[in-house]
């Protein structure tokens, strides 16, 4: 049943990024993007990481996704013919890369003798958090000290002069 | 759950193929590489939280929380970088910001 569920949900990130990054306007390229970070996050609720799941949708299709949207809105990009899109000939060496990525993947998948699989287990969030205070706490405090810089940095860039 | 590690471990290259083509390939609109970015880094937060679970052990975890704090921080960089290249030549194309090139 979860792998059902599993593969549907792969699916869905993957039809979506597909939809994305092929998108005419920016605008639809993000609300693709959301809907595959959706699928994303509950991909993380069933490996077993609920405040992964939860920190996905509020932090990167809440936030991060809001504010690409709000710059975009902001410098008027909505409309298509403002923005060059890529023409075939762009496409190309992307379109080599994916097919050399994909076949080696292939390649990998059909050479392995795939062991059974093990199960995931589930992690429980007191042990994610003991884990990120303790032996990561030195961590916590150099990302907040890199946020700050962020904040301060994207302060000076947007400033008037 | 019972899909093997392998399976995440496509989606994940799978996705962060996508990402790289999707930077390959709007090379000439910044907000879309930065996109492109994006994708990259989900995937790299997949291949953690399955390694995570497969072990049981909490640090992959760990790591993608602290992947999410960095992209924010990174994200409001670029963003804020592109609201001022915006302001300084009405455009995000990359090939209008070439006057350094040699």
């Amino acid at each position: 049943m979860e792998a059902i569920v599993f593969y549907l949900l792969a699916a869905v990130v993957l039809i979506g990024t597909l939809f994305a990054i092929t998108a005419r306007q920016a605008v639809r390229a993000i609300v693709y993007l959301v809907t595959s970070f959706f699928a994303l996050a509950l991909i993380f609720y069933l490996l077993g990481a609920p405040l992964v799941a939860a920190f996905e949708v509020i932090i990167y299709a809440g936030a991060i996704m809001v504010l690409f949207l709000f710059v975009i809105m902001m410098l008027q990009l909505g409309q298509p013919e403002k923005l060059p899109t890529p023409r075939l000939s762009d496409w190309w060496p992307a379109l080599v890369l994916m097919a050399l990525l994909v076949a080696s993947v292939l390649v990998i998948a059909a050479a392995s003798q795939q062991a059974p699989a093990a199960g995931f287990q589930q992690i429980s969030v007191r042990q994610f958090s003991e884990a990120l205070f303790t032996r990561y706490g030195v961590a916590v405090e150099i990302i907040s000290m890199q946020l700050l810089f962020a904040l301060v940095g994207a302060l000076y860039l947007g400033r008037r002069r | 759950m019972s899909v093997p590690l392998y399976h995440v471990l496509i989606l994940a290259s799978l996705l962060f193929a996508m990402g790289l083509a999707c930077v390959i390939a709007w090379r000439a609109n910044v907000i879309m590489m930065l996109i492109g970015i994006e994708i990259m880094l989900n995937a790299v937060m997949l291949t953690f939280v399955a390694g995570s679970a497969q072990w049981g052990i909490a640090d992959g975890q760990i790591f993608s929380l602290m992947l999410i704090a960095l992209t924010s921080a990174e994200v409001s960089l670029a963003l804020a970088m592109v609201v001022y290249l915006h302001r300084r030549k009405q455009s995000v194309d990359t090939d209008d910001f070439d006057s350094m090139k040699g």
